[in-house]
């Protein structure tokens, strides 16, 4: 039987058949891909070490959920349905497409496996796929175009607006499915006009209506639709291929790869260099990032791989407050970066300048808290926490250290506290009136052993205010019976933020102290109630004991009937909980800190909008405290206005460092009087039988 | 340009507690931590900037016990090229003249076009630079905020006048200039920096590489002679308020609201 209408492949276009353009684009197309993409490797080959093949089962789970479940995309519910669409559609069209390419030279072919039933269920799927697709992309165009939301926006120092190529690329996509659907449907029509057995198209999808259309063209135009259609999607297609490695749409390709590769734990930092054992460190002719080639590869592959949906900016803290950080440019800048100096058709990237002065800047740098708001939001797997902390390792080791920041590292260094405090008084805390009599505490040493250890470290040791954290955690401790001590002077700083401000070195020395003092104290666990301790001695440090937050601990022992909680006068008091970076998205630990607060009989406590993995940092611990940052606005005067939305008056935190920062954020606001901050062991310490409960 | 750089070793007075020992002759000194005497980090970090910019090299010098060889080395890994330690115990107790006179041999050891101290050092008395001036019967400048390289024969000096004003000079070189703080903002010195230069041999220079009289040094040389060290009595009016920080400062405002300086 005569086909209804001459196939692509055997039409002749310009005196020329059809089946040479049918071959020609997909050759052509796929080496011009092929030797982009071997361009565009070029930096990765030349990048520094990463290791990526470990927990193969975690990274396939990352897969499963992360790209192919587009499991982080509805947490932006429109952006994010309308991503899912267009990657379902995608995926299904995939098929589609290739099949399409190989009909160009073969005429009848069909797909393997979608001979028979399977078929024609996947033609259905594909027709409706397309058509939402292109419904998908027609509203994300409007959304860029018209709507524009804020997230989107290309501040004036981060250069020009990139509205443009998304929407070029969305009408690119929006062509593919107008072709395709075009393709089949005048097919179709011309198969209806005469009076043969004709495919069955989706009802209401668009090949459905182009057919209906189609109806009442006359048979010149169903043949010319048909063929045009056919080459303005092949063209199309392999354009699209050879395009996507030129912008933000790299992603559709590299994005599989990267949340493969992203990172499978939370709260640690990479070894400086990978492959260089820490007695080899000294070796090493430069420390950390400082010129493009010294990222790894995986972190150049984030720079190609990010999709610009500003997401991660959306959630900074700094971004926030207008620091001048933004992690969405961090990405974009490295990309540019890369884009310039591996170029498609010369350059190996050889004369590369320092990157701080150049693309990056040191406040930039330094104005990151690593509260990692943005690695939990990125779809796509890209890290900025290992990024800043090379690239602060690099600064640190060329002596690029604000002065403000100098002195508390010369301090620890010296002193085993950034502020320069004398050693033995880093139990005074112990000794204060009133409570050293009722709740004495063991200093581990030669005369005194105790079977857990509570690590308080530097804050709560030395700070007047934050001493009543290591105070209440204390009496906690020993009304739920647990045979405590401290390790007095021979405990030195934790270093996580030493070691988060690049100053690995430095951070070894503390750890090894810090190691040797706690196995040579005998005990058995470790206590602590600073997330920022309690991060470095999990993630930081190798072959210690268990070691819990104090908020486990409570948990733990209320449930075990060791510890009861009186019941507290609500006063009109609404309690919320803010999560500490260290505790929540760094360490998981959501529940047991709101368990210790609920365990208060009467108590009544909201959650507030940002809160969970989601938590909106503080302004930072440790040496971020010594910091001075360009900022309009101070990150905890924004926590304490998201806390009185959430209908709160009292601010429970678990972090002697949100304690400080919200404390003066409530100053700072002048709302003293009206809100006030609490640590969670000193609020589960105040409701302690046998202690007087005070107004809080 | 050929710099030379005089350090000191001293208390750091910001991670100490400094106490008068009992008997009144020094300070406690079991559980002090010492550090480069901040005014001569200042004139290290300008001695390399200038030498970066025009060329040359930044000799550090110590005069102190063999302790002092941390601060040399501290100032070489921040980027100095050479380090002198000059000690001997000969030379132990020495004044600021016998300070000034160790250094002046060593400057007659070198050819430097340029030699910096700090304006003052703690527990110092700031004296060394302008007598090692005298001595050597070369310009002085002191107080400098700013360094600017005219040529190789002259400089243009700054110093903060009062009321926030800058002054400028012209100085000939060689010339000695005491540096204020301020002048930079001194690179950090990591402990990688350190260990970078941990095997690199500082020479230590004593009575026999000096010509120094033996008799200006020292115990012996010293004609300033400390006689005591003790807490001042508390004079009439002064009123030291004692408590918690919290308890201090609500005593404070009291007193600050009942004089009228409150309201």
């Amino acid at each position: 039987m005569e086909p209804v209408l001459i196939a692509p492949a055997n039409a002749t276009l310009l005196g020329i058949p059809g089946m040479f353009f049918a071959l020609v684009i997909p050759i052509v197309g796929v080496c011009l891909f092929t030797y982009i993409i071997a361009q565009r490797s070029k930096p990765l080959v030349l990048a520094a070490p990463d290791e990526r093949f470990n927990n193969i089962g975690a990274r396939l789970i990352n897969v499963f959920k992360i790209w192919l479940g587009q499991y982080r995309q509805p947490r932006y519910k429109t952006a994010g349905i309308l991503h899912i669409l267009i990657f379902a559609g995608f995926m299904i069209l995939s098929i589609r497409s290739l099949s399409l390419v190989v009909i160009g030279i073969s005429e009848g072919f069909v797909f393997p496996g979608l001979g028979g039933t399977l078929g024609v269920v996947y033609n259905l799927l594909k027709d409706y796929a397309a058509t939402i697709v292109l419904a998908a992309c027609i509203y994300a165009a409007w959304r860029r175009g018209v709507i524009k939301p804020e997230r989107y926006k290309v501040p004036a120092r981060y250069g020009k607006d990139h509205t443009a190529e998304a929407v070029f690329v969305l009408g690119l996509i929006a062509t593919l499915m107008i072709s395709e659907s075009l393709f089949e449907a005048s097919f179709v029509a011309a198969q209806k006009q005469q009076g043969v057995h004709a495919e069955f198209l989706a009802p209401l999808s668009l090949a459905w209506f182009f057919k209906n259309i189609l109806l009442f063209a006359s048979p010149g135009v169903l043949q010319t639709t048909h063929i045009a259609s056919y080459f303005v999607h092949d063209l199309t297609f392999f354009f699209f291929l050879c395009f996507l490695p030129m912008g933000k749409h790299f992603h559709v390709i590299t994005s599989l790869f990267n949340v493969f590769f992203m990172r499978t734990e939370k709260g640690n930092i990479k070894p400086v260099r990978y492959g260089t054992s820490e007695e080899q460190l000294d070796d090493l002719e430069s420390f950390g990032v400082k010129k493009f080639n010294d990222f790894t590869w995986k972190h150049i592959l984030d720079f190609y791989t990010c999709a610009d949906c500003g997401r991660c900016s959306d959630q900074c803290p700094a971004n926030a407050v207008k620091r001048p950080l933004s992690p969405r440019f961090i990405s974009i800048k490295g990309r540019d970066y890369a884009f310039k100096h591996f170029p498609l058709r010369k350059g190996n990237g050889s004369e590369q300048e320092p990157l701080i002065g150049d693309i990056y800047e040191e406040d930039e740098i330094w104005s990151c808290t690593t509260c990692g708001a943005c690695e939990q939001e990125c779809p796509l797997g890209i890290e900025y926490i290992d990024k800043i902390v090379d690239l602060r390792r690099g600064m640190v080791d060329e002596g690029m250290v604000p002065q403000t920041l100098q002195k508390p590292l010369g301090a620890i260094e010296k002193r085993g506290n950034p502020w320069g405090k004398m050693e033995k008084k880093r139990a005074d805390w112990t000794t204060a009136e009133g409570f050293a009599d009722a709740y004495p505490v063991k200093i581990i040493g030669k005369k005194e052993s105790a079977q857990t250890l509570y690590f308080v470290d530097s804050v709560s040791s030395f700070d007047d205010r934050m001493q009543s954290i290591a105070q209440a955690t204390a009496k906690i401790l020993s009304q739920a019976g647990v045979d405590f001590g401290i390790l007095g002077k021979d405990e030195r700083d934790s270093g996580h933020e030493v070691r988060r401000f690049g100053e690995e070195m430095l951070f070894m020395d503390l750890r090894d102290r810090n190691t040797d003092a706690i196995l040579n104290s005998g005990v058995e666990q470790i206590v602590t109630s600073d997330p920022h301790a309690f991060n470095a001695l999990r993630k930081d440090y190798q072959g210690l004991p268990p070691v819990e937050h104090i908020s486990q601990v409570i948990v733990k022992n209320i449930k075990a009937g060791k510890l009861s909680l009186n019941g507290t006068e609500t006063n009109g008091k609404v309690y919320t909980y803010h999560d500490p970076c260290y505790l929540g998205r760094h360490n998981g630990l959501y529940e047991d800190p709101r368990q210790a607060i609920d365990a208060i009989p009467g108590i009544k406590r909201v959650d507030m909008l940002k809160s969970r993995d989601r938590s909106f940092c503080c302004g930072g611990g440790g040496l971020m405290l010594f910091y001075e940052p360009e900022e309009e606005q101070r990150m905890g005067v924004l926590r304490v206005e998201m806390a009185r939305q959430a209908g709160a008056n009292v601010i429970v935190t678990a972090c002697p460092f949100c304690l400080v920062n919200i404390e003066d954020a409530i100053k700072v606001s002048g709302l003293e009087g009206q809100m006030e901050a609490i640590d969670l062991a000193e609020l589960v310490a105040l409701h302690l039988p046998g202690e007087q409960q005070q107004d809080v | 340009m050929e710099i030379l750089v005089c350090v000191k070793r001293v208390p750091d007075t910001a991670e100490n507690e400094i106490e008068v020992n009992s008997d009144g002759t020094d300070i406690e000194r079991d559980d002090l931590v010492y550090s480069v005497n901040e005014w001569d980090n200042y004139a290290v970090e300008e001695a390399i900037q200038i030498r970066d910019n025009v060329g040359g090299s930044v000799t550090v010098v110590a005069v102190g016990d063999e302790e002092s060889e941390e601060v040399v080395r501290r100032e070489m890994a921040m980027g100095a090229d050479n380090g002198i330690l000059v000690s001997d115990d000969a030379f132990e107790g020495s004044d600021g003249k016998g300070v000034a006179t160790l250094l002046k041999a060593v400057v007659e050891k070198g050819q430097y076009d340029l030699i910096l101290t700090g304006a003052q050092a703690d527990e110092g008395a700031g004296q060394v630079g302008g007598m090692l001036a005298a001595m050597l019967g070369r310009p002085y400048a002191s107080l400098v905020n700013k360094i600017e390289v005219v040529d190789d024969k002259k400089l243009k000096v700054g110093r903060e006048i009062e009321g926030g004003n800058q002054e400028m000079s012209e100085i000939d070189l060689p010339c000695i200039l005491s540096i204020q703080t301020g002048i930079n903002e001194p690179r950090y010195v990591g402990i990688r920096g350190i260990r970078k230069v941990a095997s690199v041999e500082i020479p230590v220079m004593g009575t026999g590489d000096l010509n120094v009289d033996a008799a200006a040094v020292g115990t012996a040389g010293a004609k300033v002679k400390r006689l005591d060290y003790f807490v001042p009595d508390l004079g009439d009016g002064a009123e030291m308020l004692e408590g918690s920080t919290d308890e201090i400062i609500e005593k404070l405002i009291e007193i600050l609201k009942a004089k009228g300086g409150l309201k």
